[in-house]
């Protein structure tokens, strides 16, 4: 009864879609208040059905209901209660509706929060993200029905990819889907606003607050997953340019180089053009994204197994949405005029600067994860196009844009004066070429690329605080009204301070990670001692012992340094009894410094284990780094000036509806 | 300050297509894209096609015959050279195709890979033996020669000892009709 | 090796990446210096039966196998171009996850600094239209100095500077 009821919500939220996505338009059009006031109850209505819908299959999880084939496949009753939920969006069906609730999610939300919109203007975008809907929602009814019954119902699931069951991953499908799915905002706004064919900076003000939230959301969905995979694929590598990981880091790219080209419609009332076109391009990604990983064109290791027959729904629907969105740019785009003078040296020519290296660097990304297909399309070899290819062209593109970051951040707009930015700069400029020398003669002359890491790193954090600290200082008095003043200063500077200084914090634990670790690979037997980075590591042996669900050998290490106890490490070898396969636990002992980075690895002659020991530098650094972004992200959302009723400068308060 | 469709400015000429360039852009990697949708992105095409076999002399099957398989069996005959292992699961359902074959006259050779001698023997006695010759690589090595990357994979050797084709998996009846015998009907002209 | 995909009954299983680094100490060099060129060298090749794992990553039996004959050749005195060039006789250029520089591969290496230079052109373009009007300049910028007071007497907090 729960998986029909579930099917005809779905069905229901397909008919309402197909509703919110004709009417409004419609009605924009005539200028029909009915029909313009069809959208915002239908997106409620369409959210609601949807959450149904995944209630429905969540409920069929919980209860192992087998006759289900989606539960079958992918559940199992001695899974543990979060892993039997965290499983429903473990599969290509489950997912899908995911991400369909979510994209209904994010147009119930405009349609609840989004009273600082024109009523057209929202009607309209509300119809674009209920055309996407439709797609999506039919793509899901007609190939991949997640409530399809089994006759007869068999007594016991097949069980979960067990490297699944794990609460890393189990979080970071959704996060992942609020950014990606997130941006069909972004799309949606563009298309409305080339509909409307009128973009002013308070198109970009109302942009704002739903591309951070995707973009929050984004950075730490690929934060969570990148974090997942150094600490359950075992050697600590963190980021593997493959194309599902690509997929998500696109449309990361061109989110952020949005993010910065909208404050330029904002503020200088240009850049217009460019930003919707970004607008699209973000979202396209989302969905390309979405086709490399469903449709098996690409091999990968996260991919969901192939079924051409869904590659090609998938393929229609990203070629109706971004091919319809795109024609309508080329048509109304060249009409969009705006700004005045436009000068190099200024707040706007840095950000359209770093606009053209985010830019460049998605494209790059594009590139190497299209090129092999295309050179095999037309009849090239076969080609791979690995991590380093991405390393050798990403980075170069990173290193100017790093270097501009401060000083671009400290610009003031329309004119500014290069040298009294670079004044301002000095001592983050000092600190870094210090920190740089100081790594340089440290290590060895060859570490040139670690030099260069932390000295980008450092002066990008330093450069970030430059700007709030020095203002604070500016005023005379003491420490305590400093520290007032500090704490007075406008949101957004803190945003753009504490956000640019998680990048800074990010590079340099990607620089450490990838430059200065340390690894043992050895046959160690009970009673072994070894030594990493000045830590001595004891094999203490290894013993059985039994999860909810599967077997580990379990190998604990002791650590000490010059003889004092630090910490005791436990890594694991999991056999998962149902699906009969293995995975590896590394043991991880974290510090703000370093990581300890144990892997038991398989048994060898004469009770002698095979064992790998990490040493990773300032490995904590790279999440921090993730997460100070995210937060610099979330005090931006709050900043006043973006919140629903925000009284709002009257030159453009063109067409706003009253609060 | 409003950005209305505006007309005030003349447009200059020339940057209509500007605008035009994603679109362009995106039917290009569009049609890459459905076209990559045709093909298989697991398999790995050959580039030992119409080269010469690789050199080899391997070791007889224990218990089966004490001649081996070596570069010159490919000399002047059409053969199929296949690449199984007893604890390969698919080389077993591709099995009869070979049988079939080697019934029809095809010379089918064997390269028996990574294997327990006795296991490779019970798999030929158990499902029949469908190999002129059979070489044992216990280590792998000649099949990565061959530039072997899982089992089984089926090549074709036409008369002068080149390799004509590769199948990877087992060949399905469909294959047989479909690739296989027009090729081998071609090449025994 | 059984190719999965063959025995997959279920079609939508995520592939298996357990276990990814597997250079095991048994098959470890005994010189430092060759040992530290072979994981670099692993490291630019790709695992043929994984998705995309180099061989140092993959456990897979091939990846092994192509790991021996890495140390091996080493050994035996072959450069890393050597060897390169003797895997891609019997697998192809697929086998580097760096592709060589070829008449295949321009596009793809010059790409980015092709987009990243034609974007230059544009914003150059961009910026030169929008600074050589001199007179247009004054004027919107006394326009704007109006807004902008506007704006401070709204109190929006937005920076002057």
């Amino acid at each position: 009864m729960i998986a029909e009821l579930g099917h005809f919500a779905l069905v229901l939220a397909f008919a309402v879609a197909l509703v919110q996505g004709t009417l409004p338009l419609l009605g924009a059009a005539r200028r029909d208040a009915t029909l313009l006031g069809v959208a915002g109850p239908a997106a409620l209505v369409q959210f609601l059905l949807v959450a149904l819908a995944f209630g429905a299959l969540v409920h069929l999880y919980v209860v192992s209901d087998f006759s289900v084939a989606n539960v079958f496949q992918n559940s199992h009753q001695s899974k543990p209660l979060l892993y039997r939920i965290t499983g429903v969006w473990g599969n290509h069906e489950g997912s899908l509706l995911l991400w369909v609730l979510i994209l209904a999610l994010f147009g119930a939300a405009v349609a609840a929060f989004g009273h600082n919109l024109p009523v057209v203007f929202r009607a309209r975008v509300l119809a674009v993200q209920a055309l996407i809907a439709v797609g999506f929602l039919a793509f899901t009814l007609f190939t991949s029905n997640p409530f399809a019954r089994l006759d007869p119902a068999p007594l016991e699931g097949r069980g979960l990819n067990p490297i699944l069951q794990d609460p890393g991953l189990a979080f970071h499908p959704p996060l992942l889907y609020l950014g990606y799915v997130g941006f069909s905002t972004t799309f949606s706004f563009a298309i409305a606003g080339l509909l409307e064919g009128r973009i002013d900076p308070s198109w970009a003000r109302w942009l704002r607050p739903w591309t951070l939230l995707a973009w929050i959301a984004l950075t730490l969905g690929i934060a969570l997953g990148s974090y997942w995979a150094y600490y359950e694929l075992g050697w600590g590598g963190f980021w593997f340019w493959d194309p599902v990981e690509n997929a998500s880091f696109m449309p990361w790219l061109a989110g952020t180089a949005l993010l910065h080209s909208a404050i330029v419609v904002e503020k200088r009332d240009t850049l217009k053009s460019w930003t919707i076109l970004l607008a699209i391009v973000t979202f396209a990604l989302s969905l390309l994204g979405t086709f490399l990983v469903r449709s098996g064109v690409l091999t990968s290791v996260h991919a969901f197994a192939s079924d051409p027959a869904r590659g090609v729904f998938i393929l229609v629907l990203l070629v109706l949405a971004v091919g319809l969105a795109l024609a309508l740019y080329a048509w109304r785009a060249p009409s969009l005029r705006g700004g005045g003078s436009f000068a190099p040296i200024s707040r706007e020519g840095a950000l359209l600067l770093n606009n053209l290296l985010l830019a460049s660097a998605t494209a790059t990304v594009l590139l190497g994860t299209l090129y092999p297909l295309a050179l095999e399309v037309i009849g090239g070899p076969k080609i791979s196009v690995g991590p380093p290819y991405f390393n050798a062209t990403f980075v170069p593109l990173m290193v100017p844009l790093l270097a501009l970051l401060p000083v671009g951040a400290i610009m003031a707009w329309k004119r500014a004066d290069l040298f009294e930015a670079l004044q301002r700069l000095w001592l983050a400029a000092a600190a870094a070429v210090a920190c740089g020398v100081i790594v340089l003669v440290a290590t060895d002359l060859r570490a040139g690329l670690a030099c260069l890491g932390y000295a980008l790193g450092v002066w990008t954090i330093l450069g970030a605080l430059t700007d709030p600290l020095s203002r604070a200082a500016r005023a005379a008095g003491g420490l305590a009204r400093f520290a007032r003043r500090l704490l007075s200063l406008p949101r957004a500077s803190w945003a753009v301070a504490v956000a640019h200084a998680g990048l800074g914090v990010l590079v340099i634990g990607i620089t450490a990670v990838s430059t200065g670790q340390s690894e043992r690979i050895l046959a160690m037997k009970p009673g072994d001692v070894a030594e990493i980075a000045g830590y001595s590591v004891r094999f203490e042996g290894v013993r059985e012992v039994r999860g909810p669900n599967w077997i580990a050998q379990r190998g604990t290490f002791t650590v000490t340094r010059d003889g004092a106890f630090v910490t005791e490490i436990f890594s694991d070898k999991r056999f998962f009894i149902v699906e009969q396969r293995p995975t590896t636990e590394a043991g991880i002992h974290t510090t703000v410094l370093r990581d300890l980075y144990f892997v038991l690895g398989d048994p060898l002659a004469e009770g002698a284990w095979s064992v790998r020991l990490y040493h990773n530098p300032l490995a904590l650094w790279m999440w921090g780094g993730a997460l100070l972004m995210a937060l610099g992200g979330l005090i931006s959302l709050s900043d006043r000036r973006l919140r629903v009723g925000a009284p709002r400068p009257a030159r453009v308060a063109v067409g706003a509806s009253a609060p | 300050m409003s950005a209305r469709l505006d007309t005030g400015r003349p447009q200059r000429l020339g940057r209509g297509w500007l605008y035009l360039l994603p679109v362009l852009l995106f039917a290009a990697i569009g049609v890459v894209l459905a076209l990559g949708l045709e093909r298989d992105a697991r398999t790995l095409p050959s580039v030992l096609i119409d080269k010469p076999a690789p050199e080899f002399a391997l070791p007889p099957l224990p218990g089966r015959d004490d001649r081996g398989f070596t570069r010159a069996d490919l000399n002047g005959q059409v053969a199929l050279v296949n690449i199984f292992a007893s604890w390969c699961v698919p080389c077993r359902i591709e099995h009869p195709v070979l049988e079939q074959l080697a019934r029809e006259g095809v010379v089918v050779h064997a390269i028996n890979y990574k294997d327990d001698p006795r296991d490779a023997l019970a798999f030929l006695r158990t499902l029949g033996d469908p190999f002129a010759r059979v070489g044992m690589d216990r280590e792998g090595r000649a099949a990565i020669d061959w530039g072997v990357y899982g089992v089984p994979e089926t090549f074709v050797i036409d008369r002068e000892g080149r390799i004509r084709y590769r199948h990877v998996g087992p060949i399905q009846p469909r294959d047989l009709e479909r690739t296989l015998r027009p090729l081998l009907a071609k090449l025994a002209q | 090796m059984i190719r999965a995909r063959l025995l997959l009954a279920v079609p939508l299983l995520l592939l298996a990446l357990s276990a990814r680094a597997v250079t095991g100490p048994d098959e470890m060099l005994a010189d430092p210096e060759l040992e530290a060129r072979a994981r670099a060298l692993g490291k630019e090749l790709r695992c043929l039966v994984c998705q995309n794992q180099s061989i140092d990553d993959s456990d897979a039996p091939l990846a092994r196998d192509l790991r021996r004959i890495v140390r091996e050749q080493l050994v035996a005195g072959a450069s890393e171009a050597e060897i390169k060039r003797f895997l891609v006789e019997r697998y192809g250029e697929f086998v580097l996850l760096k592709p060589p520089v070829s008449p295949a591969t321009w596009l793809l290496w010059a790409g980015p600094f092709l987009m990243a230079a034609a974007g230059a052109a544009l914003v150059w373009t961009f910026v030169r239209a929008r600074s050589v009007r001199p007179e247009e300049v004054t004027e919107l910028t006394a326009e704007e100095r109006q807004a902008l007071e506007r704006l401070l007497e709204g109190g929006s907090g937005e920076r002057t500077r």
